[in-house]
């Protein structure tokens, strides 16, 4: 068996799930489809490893395949072929998005039980890690392309899975609207590259790049700040972020599908993938570095005030995907890939807790009305205290190696870089606040009533059928949630995949220890030969002087959480009311909404308005009813002729050709 | 013999089956006008082939008589049809078709 065969069969069963289960949703029983869905997803993972099995097998520079299947579009000049590229690159994004795929699939089984949509979901679920995979084993531009609009497309149709909720449709469309920006982006960035390289084909392409640009020419210049903003809709990244946070709508599994294991990773893939464009547009990777950074510090004190659950944790990913996004611009390929793979488990962990416990509110999402979960849901509260420890970047937990080594590589290329490893370490002390404010404000203290309920009866509390955020009476027909929810601790299939996840957020990070092992950067190195940028290397002595510094940032992060929020809980809102100000402006999101609103909503908005009122009444009406009328007054006319009468018929016809007949005996003589 | 002669009533006759349909309205006289008005044209079409001296003419005369023969029975046949269901053998009353 071939490498390319068992890359295939990673694209065939996600494909073939979301077909079946859509196509046989009225045969399959609930049970079924959950099965079928996680199986499929399951078995890309099992065909994943057995090409990781044979790629390992061979030369570490030989490790690439292209493959293909038939032409998808041959016309003149342009040859596009149905063609996957697997690398190592590729390969290790396929291995994370199936493997936390799987798990999330296997916790939706649990979780999505009483919901009225069961198969759609799986069917969505399911086609979302398809398009994903497609994107990231694409071959060439157009292909990257249209993975990248299926992953649009999933995501709207899930963001937007309980359909009668009018936030949640909102929020679908504004997703898809933002992505189709960055989809803009991509498609405008392959046309100036077969304009310059003529071809599309990943191969060619990076192949010719070198030879053909000349360092921060413009052409390459362009490409690479179209491609960033493809990458920075699906990212997450300023300004187009807006559309993450209010994701949130969707259930809980999305969210964690969304912003741990595929979706937002896209754009760091992407970067990661046309590094060598990057190479030769130095200053578009420095524009992606320093929006990265931007990013990463805007939402992680955004984070700081969020009251709502998800909302926070969406934040807290925006913000990790700013460090990758930096790893991956400013020559930390491996360092940003490793960064992805760790926050892929520990955020989907997050994820999944904040699930179990939003199910046991009822769907309340708000950190206000929560306390004491700890007591009353000891499996989530254990597991979510360990992807926040790795997400604060705790000592010897996953986050705490892969986010300092892409601030070490930062400091050891200098220079101004040196600004990345300085903020980056002021951004992981934020990080340290949020999450554990997260988990402190949630777990410990006295139990709400619903976790009181839980303590007492062992029953979750079962929601009346209106949207907790709006009121809004929910149509329980459709799109409806379920009265009854469920959580990890009464769900084995919930539980396991929690564990699976806590376990690798714990030690996932112990592959690549600076001195001591590089299983990420030597399986990835290849890749990224032919930049100039790997070359680079912070020392193993400077990396464990980084360590020490993170590790003391982290703890003075967890301590300062506890010092606002546990020591004493009046010292808070004590703040909030001094910073009165500032706290309005992070909670209000740095008013972000309602700057894209005022610059890009109302403008279009007007001109639309103008279009209809001017241009729609004057020239289009003018245009279509000026040539219905004319149209009406000529066939009355010729209606006029078609009377009925036979008679009058022949009678026309003789005159017609006695008046013919005069013609030509007059013209002849 | 004067061709004159033979084309003064080809016209006569063709303008009897004219004016016999524009004036007439049972289906069945229009019919045998328009026969008249065809017979006319071969009569025209005979006369001149003698003029000229050879056969064509006359052989579109053939062709003529065939074309009417068909002509007449489909004629007759929706003259029968008509009479069938019962409806006015007037062709101003048939006038559904009216635009």
């Amino acid at each position: 068996m071939s490498v390319s065969f068992w890359a295939w069969l990673v694209l065939l069963f996600p494909l073939l799930g979301s077909i079946g289960i859509a196509l046989g949703y009225r045969a399959l029983p609930r049970k079924a489809a959950g099965m079928i869905g996680t199986a499929a997803i399951g078995l890309a993972f099992a065909c994943g490893v057995a090409a990781l099995i044979s790629l390992l097998g061979e030369d570490p520079e030989a490790r690439h395949h292209a493959s293909s299947l038939w032409d998808y579009a041959s016309v003149a000049g342009l040859d596009i072929k149905l063609g996957i590229y697997l690398d190592q690159l590729s390969l290790f994004m396929v291995l994370v998005v199936t493997g936390v795929s799987t798990l999330i699939h296997l916790y939706s089984y649990g979780y999505m039980q009483s919901d009225e949509g069961y198969h759609r979901f799986f069917s969505y679920l399911n086609f979302f890690v398809f398009s994903m995979l497609l994107l990231v084993l694409a071959g060439n531009f157009v292909l990257l392309i249209v993975g990248w609009a299926f992953v649009g497309f999933a995501s709207y149709a899930l963001i937007s899975f309980w359909y009668r909720r009018e936030t949640a449709t909102r929020a679908g469309m504004k997703a898809f609207v933002i992505n189709v920006v960055g989809d803009i982006g991509l498609v405008l960035a392959a046309f100036l590259i077969f304009r310059e390289l003529g071809s599309f084909d990943y191969g060619t392409v990076f192949a010719k790049a070198p030879e053909v640009f000349s360092t921060n020419q413009w052409s390459v210049t362009a490409i690479c700040l179209l491609l960033l903003v493809g990458a920075f809709a699906k990212s997450a990244q300023l300004p187009l972020h807006t559309w993450l946070p209010d994701a949130m709508e969707g259930p809980t599994p999305v969210s964690s599908l969304i912003h741990a294991a595929t979706m937002v990773t896209a754009g760091v893939y992407l970067i990661a993938r046309t590094h060598i464009l990057f190479v030769l547009a130095p200053t578009a990777a420095d524009i992606a570095a320093f929006v990265g950074l931007a990013t990463l510090l805007v939402a992680a004190t955004i984070a700081l005030v969020m009251t709502d659950l998800k909302r926070a944790i969406a934040y807290s990913t925006m913000s990790q995907i700013g460090y990758m996004v930096v790893g991956v611009s400013i020559g930390a390929y491996s360092a940003g890939m490793f960064h992805l793979m760790t926050h892929a488990f520990f955020k989907a962990l997050l994820f999944m807790a904040a699930g179990s416990i939003i199910a046991a509110m009822a769907n309340e999402q708000n950190i206000d009305k929560m306390s004491g979960f700890g007591k009353a849901m000891r499996f989530t509260s254990i597991t979510m205290l360990c992807g926040g420890l790795a997400l604060a970047a705790f000592p010897l937990t996953s986050g705490f190696f892969s986010k300092d080594e892409i601030l070490a590589y930062a400091g050891a290329r200098g220079g101004m870089y040196i600004v990345f490893t300085v903020l980056g370490y002021f951004g992981a002390f934020l990080t340290a606040i949020y999450t554990f404010r997260l988990i402190f404000r949630v777990l410990p203290g006295k139990p709400c009533p619903e976790a009181q309920e839980l303590i007492d009866t062992g029953h979750v509390h079962h929601a009346h059928p209106f949207n907790p955020a709006t009121g809004e009476e929910e149509d329980t027909d459709v799109g409806f949630p379920g009265a009854e929810h469920h959580i990890a601790e009464q769900s084995a299939p919930m539980r396991v995949a929690m564990a699976v996840l806590a376990f690798l957020a714990l030690v996932g990070g112990l592959i690549q220890v600076p001195g001591v092992d590089d299983v990420i950067a030597n399986w990835l190195d290849p890749v990224f030969a032919d930049s100039p940028l790997t070359a680079i290397h912070p020392s193993v002595e400077w990396s464990w002087i980084g360590l020490g510094i993170g590790a003391v940032i982290s703890l003075a992060g967890i301590w300062a959480a506890h010092w606002l929020y546990i020591a004493n809980p009046e010292r808070p809102r004590a703040l909030e009311a001094r910073l009165q100000g500032v706290h309005d402006f992070l909670f209000r999101k740095w008013y972000f909404d309602e700057a894209i609103d005022f610059l890009v909503v109302r403008p279009a908005l007007a001109i639309g308005r103008f279009a209809n009122r001017v241009f729609e009444r004057l020239v289009v009406d003018g245009l279509v009813t000026g040539t219905e009328e004319t149209v009406r007054g000529t066939s009355g006319v010729i209606r006029a002729v078609q009377n009925g009468f036979v008679r009058s018929y022949a009678l026309l016809l003789i005159a017609g050709f006695a008046g013919l007949a005069l013609y030509f005996l007059l013209s002849s003589s | 013999m004067n061709i004159t002669w033979y084309i003064v009533l080809s016209s006569l006759l063709f303008a009897t089956g004219v004016l016999g349909i524009l004036l007439r309205r049972s289906p069945m006289v229009i019919l045998l006008c328009l026969e008249l008005m065809l017979n006319a044209g071969n009569l025209a079409l005979v006369a001149f082939s003698r003029m000229v001296g050879n056969e064509q003419g006359q052989v579109f005369a053939v062709i003529v008589m065939v074309i009417a023969a068909c002509e007449v029975v489909v004629g007759l046949g929706l003259i029968v049809a008509i009479f069938r269901r019962r409806l006015p053998l007037n062709v101003d009353d048939l006038r559904e078709l009216r635009g």
